[in-house]
């Protein structure tokens, strides 16, 4: 099970936490002239590197809120965003 | 009396041959697991095309061909999958006379539990769907379901009692391992070239054609480049710039120490959401469903452990004192439909077979053969066509989330 640090509750249990996958996909802009091509990519096509991955996590079990971190794939090992760690 | 134990068979004299790889070949196929070892059966036997070579980065069918629960079953909700998954079926029905090599294919008969009204509606729905497809699935009562696995608690006391089953009598289990070597030992002897210890690191392109791939040992050309490569597909398709609607997650499982035989057949749950059999030398064998968050490290967390051995535990009190051996897990692809990617790229002589997340073993053979007439004509099987990467931009998803009798 992970540790997972909750930037406003401390560190909790990874059964407290609900997985919201890949962070910054934004909603497309001007919606109307994307194509079908386009919103099967913001839909469906996410990032899956063997590495360092910038994911979004949200606290169910405890103050509900949403953050984001930088999780290594392969040895789990997360930071905060801000701690400098960025994905290639 | 308890029936005496299957004695596991014994692996020929002569598997395969370990040849180093030549400079080209007519079809490289990329990981040896069960679907690039059928993959380069199926070629060399339906289509005559014999300059293949299957590249392994480590050793042969030691991913998720050798960490896998090795369920098999057709009870899809879908045509396609139901078309596909029954093909399969009805090819592991022939391989152990085919190949000359009894894998252990043990048609013991899958029952799929269900523990809530809406449950039984949807099952009961599956249950019809498969008639109508020709796959046999019946539904059954609970009174019939203690007949059928005596060691299932189907009291109506218990938090999410048993409310009825569908049974998949053609469903079993087979020996994941002897099966892999199977389809080596044939595809070796038809003149397959099975490379392990060669990781693919990249491909060689002229425009949009893949002329070959590099390699751990060296730069390999290929006339056509078959990826079977499961859960690090991605990281092959990200050096074309090519992006797969694709997420690569732990899914674990675990075995107990050896039992006597006590579990006769394959129970899922998938609302208590635990599956378990019991292997041929009598491990009770026990799965779940992925670890939510995408990782490569092959292992998972031990709270979805712990919540399948609850389950467990409700299902079949009598396993209270099995002691748990070994837990280990692999990375499976999962995609937005869970359901796979089979055939064409962009790349006019790249070909795709990725995405069967927790399922795909059950596939083994039926993906070989259509995957191979894929690569060997340049167009689908009939039976993968509705599989391409396009269904995620036209909407034709094949959406088996939770229709297909198990979570993915
Ligand atoms: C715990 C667990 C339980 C499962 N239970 C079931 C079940 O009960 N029933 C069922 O139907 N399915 C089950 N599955 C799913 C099933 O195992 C997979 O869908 C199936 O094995 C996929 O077949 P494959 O040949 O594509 O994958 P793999 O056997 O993983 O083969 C891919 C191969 O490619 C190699 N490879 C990867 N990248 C490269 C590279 N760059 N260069 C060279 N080689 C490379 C890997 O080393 C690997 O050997 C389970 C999976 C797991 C992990
Ligand atoms: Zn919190």
């Amino acid at each position: 099970m992970l540790l997972i640090h909750c930037p406003w509750c401390g560190d909790r249990d990874e059964t407290e936490f609900h997985y919201g996958g890949q962070a910054h996909v934004d909603y497309p802009e001007n919606t109307a002239d994307v194509d079908d091509v386009a919103w099967s990519e913001y839909l469906f096509v996410r990032d899956n590197p063997r590495g360092l991955f910038h994911e979004r996590w949200t606290h169910t079990a405890g103050c509900r809120r949403w953050f984001n971190v930088v999780r290594d794939t392969t040895t789990n090992e997360m930071h905060p965003e801000t701690a400098g760690k960025v994905a290639p | 009396m308890a029936p005496p134990r299957p004695v596991l068979p014994e692996p020929p004299p002569r598997l395969w041959r370990n040849p180093d790889p030549k400079r080209h070949y007519e079809v490289v196929i990329v990981g040896s697991g069960g679907h690039g070892l059928a993959t380069a059966y199926y070629l060399a036997r339906n289509h005559g095309i014999r300059d293949v070579a299957v590249l392994e980065r480590g050793w042969l069918a030691g991913g998720n061909m050798a960490r896998n629960t090795t369920i098999i079953r057709s009870n899809y909700l879908f045509d396609e999958s139901a078309a596909l998954y029954n093909h399969a079926l009805n090819l592991w029905e022939q391989l152990p006379a085919e190949l000359e090599y009894d894998f252990l294919f043990s048609q013991r008969g899958v029952l799929n539990l269900a523990h809530t009204e809406q449950e039984v509606r949807d099952s009961r729905r599956r249950v019809f769907a498969n008639q109508l497809n020709g796959v046999d699935a019946e539904w059954v009562e609970p009174a019939e379901i203690a007949q059928l696995c005596p060691i299932l608690n189907v009291s109506s006391d218990t938090r999410y009692p048993v409310l009825g089953a569908t049974l998949q009598r053609r469903g079993g289990i087979a020996k994941h391992d002897h099966v892999a070597w199977a389809f080596a030992r044939r595809a070796d002897e038809l003149g397959v070239d099975l490379i392990q210890g060669c990781e693919v690191t990249g491909f060689e392109t002229d425009g949009d054609r893949v002329t070959g791939v590099q390699t751990s040992l060296g730069p390999i050309g290929a006339g056509k480049v078959a990826l079977a490569a499961a859960g690090r597909t991605t990281l092959l398709t990200d050096t074309l710039g090519l992006r797969l609607p694709l997420q690569s997650h732990p899914l674990q499982a675990l075995v107990s120490e050896l039992l006597e035989p006590v579990h006769p057949c394959v129970i899922m749950s998938n609302h208590v959401h635990v599956y378990c059999s019991q292997a041929h030398k009598g491990e009770l064998v026990l799965g779940a469903g992925i670890d939510a968050y995408n990782g490569y490290g092959q292992r998972g967390s031990v709270h979805v452990i712990e919540r399948q051995m609850a389950a467990a535990l409700e299902l079949f009190p009598i396993f209270a004192r099995a002691h748990v051996i070994r837990t280990w897990a692999g990375t499976v692809d999962v995609t937005p439909d869970a359901s796979p990617i089979i055939g064409a790229t962009p790349f006019e002589n790249l070909f795709l077979n990725c995405g069967w997340g927790t399922g795909g073993f059950k596939a083994t053979p039926g993906v070989g053969w259509v995957y191979a007439h894929t690569i060997a004509t340049g167009r689908p099987h009939p039976l993968n066509e509705p599989y391409g990467l396009d269904r995620f931009a036209t909407g034709a998803l094949i959406d088996e989330h939770g229709a297909a009798a198990v979570a993915h």
